[in-house]
């Protein structure tokens, strides 16, 4: 994809490719906000449990759900998303500066900032915790009696958080090839724009969960 | 350099690959050929959803008829409306985006060729997944806004939805594809001087369009997932017996979406007029800013307006009150419009061609459809009106007496630049009277109907309720389209075989496409020109000339002026066929499933692996 | 929508990539405050959602949106690099988001879960 980066006149003096992302996360942003709407639409008029934030018993039984979010583990992995988004950047600048030769009294963390494999692998390592922690979540719920088919609560939370999680992983995806091409050739700045493209959609993806962390799992 | 060579025989160039046969058009990443595939397959299904539309009429023509089932009318009437609307008129405009944008713009080609190459396969595949069902009448049969929870399986139990789920979400990955494409092509490969006050009209509707379309498809996109999930896995998005869903989720997500989609429908129709009209009054568009900025206010406030669709469902009086207001409001740039292209004409010295008769028709058919529209932005007069004839009647005018008489507009213009042929004037002529007569006869009926409160979508109805001689009335005039129709399939076919030779500017029109061969070369512009002007070929400065001289060179090759085009592919439309086998695959096994999908992402790998074009030297 | 409208090539030189990459563009030092914000801001939400009385006071979703809302502004303005870039890519996204926000408003009010407004 980037054999033949040839520089076509543009009008604005931009590329193509970031043009075309970012009208892409303008799109993204209504994708969400209707699972989002949804999901806040409904919230609260789920007519059998288990419910997010409050306890629930089941009328011919007797059971009690207990509230079924797990504040301590998602802040775990919101907290991870976020530092995904430190490693991104820091992957980006250090495909930027590839090349630039590194002050004669370097340090260990300088030279180890200069190591596009490393922030680009700590990236998708921290993404696939992150997807990690999703499937203990959606697992345990399953197993406590919340799934997809159960409420209205059930229905929209899997959606839209299985929305965002599959956006995490076509992100992991996107961030191994680069890895693999990074392995195998080296990355350096004439390839900084596909780096770019990458980061931002990564990053979107890190913001759509700050609101999804906010707006569902702490807000009551 | 090469403007002293003698023109060589039109030979495929050496970088582009083969440029006749089937294979050509298979791996096709020309802007221009994709526009002509858009073409054909959208009149194609423009003639199909017309049949539908003929049969629905017979059926009505008289009371109590019995010509096909009520089964069979409900899957006529939604894939009258389906096909019409994203598989005749959406891409019917996405022609013309592709044919014009880049010769409006002064480009080669548009930003992502192989992209563009894939929106069209998806297109036509999708068309044909969510077209076939009715031939074993099989059709979905909810209404083209499929209005949940009647859509869920509880009340829809057949594969009949399915099919329209699941190929709406086909068609808006084609459409969704395309936009970013456009939208980034228009934004970045304006010719130097080519400034945003600069481009032509119908660029600058279509740049608007994408905006609508990039912020309007997710939003079905999700409205048509929770459906899906709820047909396939049982979710309870509009699950209203059971788990409490609110039965008016679907209509408003439905909506935030439909209302912007009625500007996608109209405005590229707005763009061909204000092309045809300054080039047949021999006057530059009338306030040209303008009608800039009343488009744009037309689409950021098409999205402040879709619950003018529920009225009847009593949102109470705040919301009645905004949504009406806001509809209103939209009447004052839609207006200016009108003046403006009136304005255009007043003063200048019209040619009444075919083209030009047409757009003028839109102008008036549109401002029928326009106030009939305004009437029931009012909630009491809605109230009357909703879900009876006289709504049928005022989208009728709006789509087919705006959207598709301006598309007609576009084809007699352009089918010169297309094809190198003039449209036979006389046929043209038969043509459009036939449809302005047919259309007026066939929908203007339906006000009246509607008044006297005929139901939407009832598939037959008793005599003595003074609809009947309306209804006939409709029914004649529906079979003067469809002649009228023929006649044009009749002018296009003979056209393009023994027109009359049209040459670069068969109507003395102003902008950049006129400045080039008909048909195009494939690199379309040999120099990419230099703009000084909103008309270069009216009021351009001598390097607007210059330009239009040097690239009015015929029979040259690519080669010849050493320009690297891109090469021909058929990864897009492997990719496609991929993405479609995996929709597929839902309603027959997960086999089909994995495999589509397996061949989507591969086949995706190696289009991403490999080159666009050859290595600059 | 304030794209270019003097695309000379002279503008547009001063606007190739390459060239733009090195002015005002954030550093390492830059980044990790942003991370260190975005951790405290994290960790001040939690606590938040932990303190009963707090949750039931009218300033706990103000609160908690306000949070978010500048963590979202961080991220964005300099992990995606929106405060240095282009002013055409601020345009792209802030448009839709507005468009995306005032709907969520509008379905949050239509559904009744705007009691604010609501006499
Ligand atoms: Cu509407």
């Amino acid at each position: 994809m980037s054999a033949t980066v040839t520089h076509h006149y543009t009008s604005t003096g931009l590329d193509n490719r970031k043009i075309a992302i970012w009208a892409f996360i303008g799109s993204e942003c209504m994708l969400f906000i209707s699972l989002i709407s949804t999901y806040l639409i409904y919230k609260g008029r789920s007519v059998v449990g288990p419910l997010p934030h409050e306890k629930w018993t089941d009328p011919s039984t007797g059971h009690t759900f207990a509230p079924i979010l797990n504040i301590p583990v998602t802040s775990m992995s919101t907290f991870v998303l976020l530092m995904s988004s430190l490693f991104m950047v820091l992957a980006l600048a250090a495909v930027q500066n590839k090349g630039r030769p590194l002050p004669a009294n370097a340090g260990w963390w300088t030279r180890k900032l200069a190591s596009s494999q490393l922030w680009l692998f700590m990236t998708a390592l921290a993404g696939a915790t992150f997807l990690g922690f999703q499937a203990y979540e959606f697992t345990s719920f399953v197993n406590e009696g919340l799934t997809i088919k159960t409420n209205l609560f059930g229905s929209s939370f899997f959606t839209l958080t299985g929305f965002h999680g599959a956006h995490v992983t076509a992100g992991v995806l996107w961030l191994l090839a680069l890895l693999s091409i990074d392995a195998r050739r080296g990355l350096g700045p004439s390839d900084a724009l596909n780096v770019d493209i990458c980061a931002l959609y990564w990053h979107f993806v890190d913001v759509v969960w700050i609101a999804i962390f906010t707006l569902v799992y702490l807000i009551r | 350099m090469a403007s002293t060579a003698i023109a060589t025989p039109l030979a495929p160039t050496a970088y582009s690959g083969e440029q006749s046969g089937v294979w050509s058009w298979l791996t096709t990443v020309d802007h221009k050929r994709i526009g002509t595939l858009y073409l054909f397959t959208a009149l194609f299904f423009f003639m199909w959803g017309g049949v539908e539309a003929l049969i629905i009429r017979a059926q009505l023509g008289a009371p109590n008829q019995h010509l096909v089932s009520a089964e069979f009318y409900n899957q006529l009437f939604t894939m009258h409306g389906t096909t019409m609307i994203f598989l005749a008129i959406m891409p019917l405009s996405a022609a013309f985006f592709n044919y014009l944008i880049p010769l409006q713009i002064g480009a080669r080609d548009v930003a992502f060729p192989r992209l563009n190459a894939f929106s069209y396969w998806v297109y036509l595949f999708g068309g044909i997944f969510i077209t076939v069902p009715i031939l074993f009448a099989v059709a979905p049969d909810g209404g083209w806004f499929g209005y949940a929870p009647l859509t869920t399986r509880a009340y829809s139990p057949g594969i009949n939805i399915d099919f329209w789920v699941i190929g709406l979400q086909i068609l808006g990955v084609s459409s969704l594809a395309a936009a970013f494409n456009f939208l980034t092509t228009i934004i970045n490969l304006r010719a130097p001087g080519m400034s945003l006050m600069r481009m032509p009209m119908f660029t600058w509707m279509s740049f608007v369009v994408q905006f609508l379309l990039v912020l309007a498809f997710p939003v079905i996109t999700i409205a048509l997932v929770f459906l899906l999930f709820d047909r396939f896995f049982g979710t309870n998005f509009y699950n209203t017996v059971d788990a409490g869903a609110d039965p008016l989720l679907w209509q408003h997500l439905f909506w935030i979406f439909g209302h912007p989609e009625v500007y996608i429908l109209i405005l590229p129709a707005f763009g061909l007029v204000s092309e045809v009209i300054p080039a047949n009054s021999k006057k530059p568009l009338f306030g040209y800013p303008v009608m800039v900025y009343s488009g744009i206010l037309i689409a950021v406030l098409g999205f402040g307006v879709w619950a003018h669709h529920m009225f009847a469902v009593g949102m109470g009086p705040i919301a009645d009150t905004f949504f009406s207001l806001a509809t209103m409001l939209i009447g004052i740039p839609t207006g200016v419009k009108i003046f403006n292209w009136i304005a255009t004409m007043a003063q200048g010295h019209v040619r009444l061609n075919t083209p030009m008769l047409f757009a003028i028709a839109l102008v008036a058919l549109f401002t029928i459809g326009g106030i009939s529209g305004v009437m029931h932005s009012s909630p009491p007069a809605d109230l009357q009106q909703t879900d009876t004839y006289f709504i049928v009647a005022h989208f009728h005018y709006v789509l087919f007496g705006g959207s598709i008489m301006g598309i007609f507009a576009g084809i007699y213009h352009y089918f010169p630049k297309m094809t190198g042929r003039m449209l036979d004037e006389k046929l043209g002529k038969i043509h459009f009277w036939l449809y302005f007569v047919g259309m007026n006869i066939t929908f203007f009926p339906m006000h009246f109907a509607g008044m006297l409160g005929m139901p939407r979508r009832i598939y037959t109805y008793d005599a003595g309720q003074g609809w009947e001689s309306y209804n006939f009335y409709s029914s004649i005039g529906s079979y003067i389209i469809g002649v009228a129709t023929l006649v044009f399939a009749w002018n296009f076919l003979k056209s393009r075989r023994s027109g009359a030779i049209a040459g670069p500017n068969p109507w003395g029109a102003a902008t950049l496409e006129w400045t080039i061969p008909s048909p195009p070369p494939d690199y379309n512009f040999a120099k990419i020109p230099t703009v000084t002007s909103r008309y270069p070929l009216w009021e351009g400065k001598e390097a607007d000339l210059e330009s239009a001289r040097f690239n009015a060179q015929e029979g040259k090759t690519a080669a010849d002026f050493g320009i690297v085009m891109p090469y021909n592919t058929i990864k897009p439309m492997i990719v496609a066929f991929g993405l479609v086998l995996m929709f597929c695959g839902l309603l027959t096994s997960r086999v089909i499933i994995f495999l589509g999908a397996g061949i989507m992402i591969v086949s995706l790998f190696t289009w991403l692996l490999s080159p666009l074009e050859p290595e600059h030297h | 929508m304030e794209i270019h409208n003097s695309p000379d090539s002279a503008e547009a030189a001063a606007h190739v990539p390459d060239a733009h990459e090195d002015h005002a563009h954030p550093t390492w030092s830059t980044y990790w405050k942003v991370a260190l914000i975005l951790t405290a801001i994290t960790v001040g939400e939690v606590w938040a959602y932990y303190i009963p009385s707090f949750v039931a006071s009218r300033a706990f979703v103000p609160a908690l949106l306000i949070m978010s809302a500048f963590k979202f502004v961080i991220v964005v303005m300099f992990y995606m690099h929106l405060k240095y870039d282009h002013k055409l890519f601020r345009a792209l996204f802030t448009g839709p988001l507005l468009i995306a926000g005032t709907t969520l408003i509008a379905l949050l009010f239509l559904f009744g879960h705007l009691t604010v407004f609501q006499h």
